[in-house]
């Protein structure tokens, strides 16, 4: 369940770059930020906010103990 | 002048940076310590000098003069959608790669091809196409240098004279330090040209009297307004561009150095800190190529404006030889560098000139990368290590890092900058037509050889077709592009100013396409690797 959310947060992030709404807008944010370019990058924030989600909940540390048994093996037989 | 010794002083700190590298290093003449640092690098380290190779002179010169001429658009289209991919692609391939690597001492993406396909030749054939599309980076960083030594020093350096310092000094800590030097000198150069944003949008805010006047009046006039918005970009063009990044991590000088983290928890900050990196250098470059359409007092910007309005107005008239003269006339590519000659004092213009060097100066992973692909690849595989032992082996890959920055620096001598700047497109495309090959490796069971054969074929030859069709068909003026094939009433075919369409789309989205389906097909047809193998890969998951 949990990584099927990720899968769909990830899925809903790629498709909220193509941001059709603020297309022809040219709205300044703050006075002088163009709104289209203010919203790409709050996603770029939004991008490292989904990556520490991956990194904290669906880490592959299946491998991490792989290479670490390997390297244990590998010790013992020198 | 001042500006130019800085940038020289610069030049020696780098080469400094990479002999002490080699001192480190001094007494291991064992490739993997030459070509992956003993596979020992720390998480900054790592995160920076992953996250510089990754960053050429585009990052800086170029995505400021692209937002000089196309607006805010280019952040969308290039950073933000590598903000979300590239991270992506490191989470899911990188670690997995660093974990093979690991166990079964792999050095090159080649070499695990080999091994998870059961292919000797195969290999051979996906080295040479990857190694074909990386050459032109090289060049044009060499070309780049050249360039912006020359501006630099307002002309006292030659271009002949600063490509060949900048080749000089990334060939001798590329050479001295392998993958440490180069590793420590990218991450100087990264928190170098991280600082550079920051900096240069402070100082030409500054100079500009803040850039609130500045950006209303772009809004208010209608010439400018279209700058802050992306009407003038098709959305197919703008979805086209997320598939770009997937290049990312097929590009092997990115792989190899997926291979030189000390622990695999050091991807973890490189994962979660890319986008922020890329968004600290993106934004406040594009921002400022798209104020420098409100700079009235540099004559170099106001000519660059005039060929671009021409060419908008009469562009359709003329032949295809103007249109490119006016096209380079209104290239932006220094319009950063004009901007800080104008607002910077001389020595910040020199640390600024310094950062932009460090984005200019990325080929050298892509050297070492070469390097260690033909020594791995080609060198040992067919023999060359089991005779002549592993010192040969790395001084091998040292006679190759010299006999290939002399290559690059006598084309880039030679040729125009224009067929480069092409080929890094076309580069682009293809290694993102590459990436199914890491994909199906790592997460396919059912793939085969001979599907990996007809990604590489098929990615070669739409490179060539692409090539070919943007060499023979000249680029429209703005406007409406020229439609080539039309079966049935649909515009399946177009030729863009910008480069080529397919139904409205960049050629890499039917380049990635195809090649996934050319693997799942032609692997589907033939035979499966051996169980043993498979074993090593997927354990005993199914397939």
């Amino acid at each position: 369940m949990k990584k099927l959310l990720l899968v769909l947060a990830v899925v809903v992030l790629y498709v909220l770059h193509q941001d059709v709404w603020f297309w022809r807008s040219s709205r300044l944010v703050f006075g002088f930020i163009p709104i289209g370019l203010f919203y790409q990058g709050c996603f770029s924030v939004a991008a490292a906010l989904l990556m520490w989600l991956l990194v904290t909940y669906a880490w592959p540390s299946h491998l991490e103990q792989e290479v670490e048994e390997t390297d244990t093996r590998e010790e013992r037989r020198a | 002048m001042i500006p130019a010794i800085v940038v020289f002083l610069y030049l020696a700190t780098v080469l400094y940076i990479g002999i002490f590298a080699f001192r480190h290093a001094r007494g291991k003449e064992e490739a993997e310590d030459y070509f992956l640092a003993s596979r020992s690098l720390g998480p900054f380290v790592f995160l920076f000098s992953l996250f510089g190779t990754n960053m050429t002179a585009f990052a800086i010169l170029g995505s400021s003069g692209h937002a000089f001429n196309n607006g805010i658009v280019t952040f969308g289209l290039m950073a933000s959608s590598s903000g979300l991919v590239i991270p992506l692609t490191i989470f899911l391939v990188g670690t997995r790669v660093w974990a093979l690597g690991k166990k079964y001492g792999f050095m090159t993406p080649v070499q695990m091809f080999r091994d998870r396909w059961e292919c000797t030749h195969i290999g051979t054939v996906i080295f040479v196409v990857q190694a074909v599309l990386l050459v032109p980076y090289i060049i044009i960083g060499i070309m780049g240098g050249g360039t912006t030594l020359n501006a630099i020093s307002g002309g006292f350096v030659p271009f002949w004279f600063g490509g060949a310092i900048v080749a000089l000094v990334v060939m001798s800590y590329v050479f001295f330090g392998g993958m440490r030097g180069t590793a420590w000198v990218n991450t100087f150069q990264t928190v170098l040209f991280l600082c550079f944003g920051a900096i240069a949008l402070a100082v030409i805010g500054i100079g500009m009297g803040g850039f609130r006047s500045a950006a209303q009046a772009l809004q208010a006039a209608p010439a400018t307004s279209w700058l802050l918005t992306r009407e003038r970009i098709s959305p197919y063009y703008f979805f086209s561009y997320t598939f770009i990044p997937l290049s990312a991590i097929a590009f092997p000088h990115i792989l190899i150095f997926c291979l030189t983290a000390r622990k695999m928890a050091q991807f973890k900050k490189t994962v979660i800190f890319y986008p922020i990196c890329i968004l600290a250098i993106w934004l406040p470059c594009v921002f400022l190529g798209v104020m420098a359409n409100r700079v009235t007092e540099i004559p170099q910007i106001r000519e660059k404006q005039e060929a671009r309005r021409v060419l908008a107005t009469q562009g359709r008239t003329m032949d295809p030889e103007h249109r490119d003269e006016l096209r380079d006339k209104s290239a932006g590519d220094d319009v950063i560098m004009l901007l800080l000659q104008q607002y910077a004092p001389l020595w910040l213009a020199g640390l600024l000139g310094a950062g932009i060097m460090a984005a200019v100066m990325a080929s050298d992973s892509q050297i070492l990368a070469l390097s260690t692909m033909f020594t791995e690849d080609v060198f040992a595989f067919y023999g060359g290590k089991r005779r002549f032992g592993e010192a040969v082996q790395v001084q091998t890959g040292r006679l190759f890092i010299v006999l290939i920055t002399l290559f690059a620096y006598i084309v880039a001598l030679q040729a125009p900058e224009t067929i480069f700047e092409l080929a890094i497109q076309y580069a682009f495309s293809g290694y993102a037509a590459l990436s199914p090959l890491l994909i199906a490796a790592l997460f396919w069971k059912g793939s085969t050889k001979w599907g990996a054969l007809a990604v590489t074929v098929w990615t070669a030859s739409t490179v060539i077709a692409v090539a070919v069709l943007q060499a023979t068909v000249p680029a429209p003026a703005p406007g409406p592009p020229t439609v080539l094939w039309v079966p049935g009433g649909v515009e399946i075919l177009t030729r863009t100013p910008g480069g080529t369409a397919v139904y409205g789309f960049m050629p890499v989205v039917p380049m990635v396409i195809g090649s996934t389906l050319l693997m799942i097909v032609v692997s589907m047809l033939t035979q499966k690797p051996a169980t043993s193998t498979l074993a090593k890969y997927f354990g005993g998951r199914k397939p």
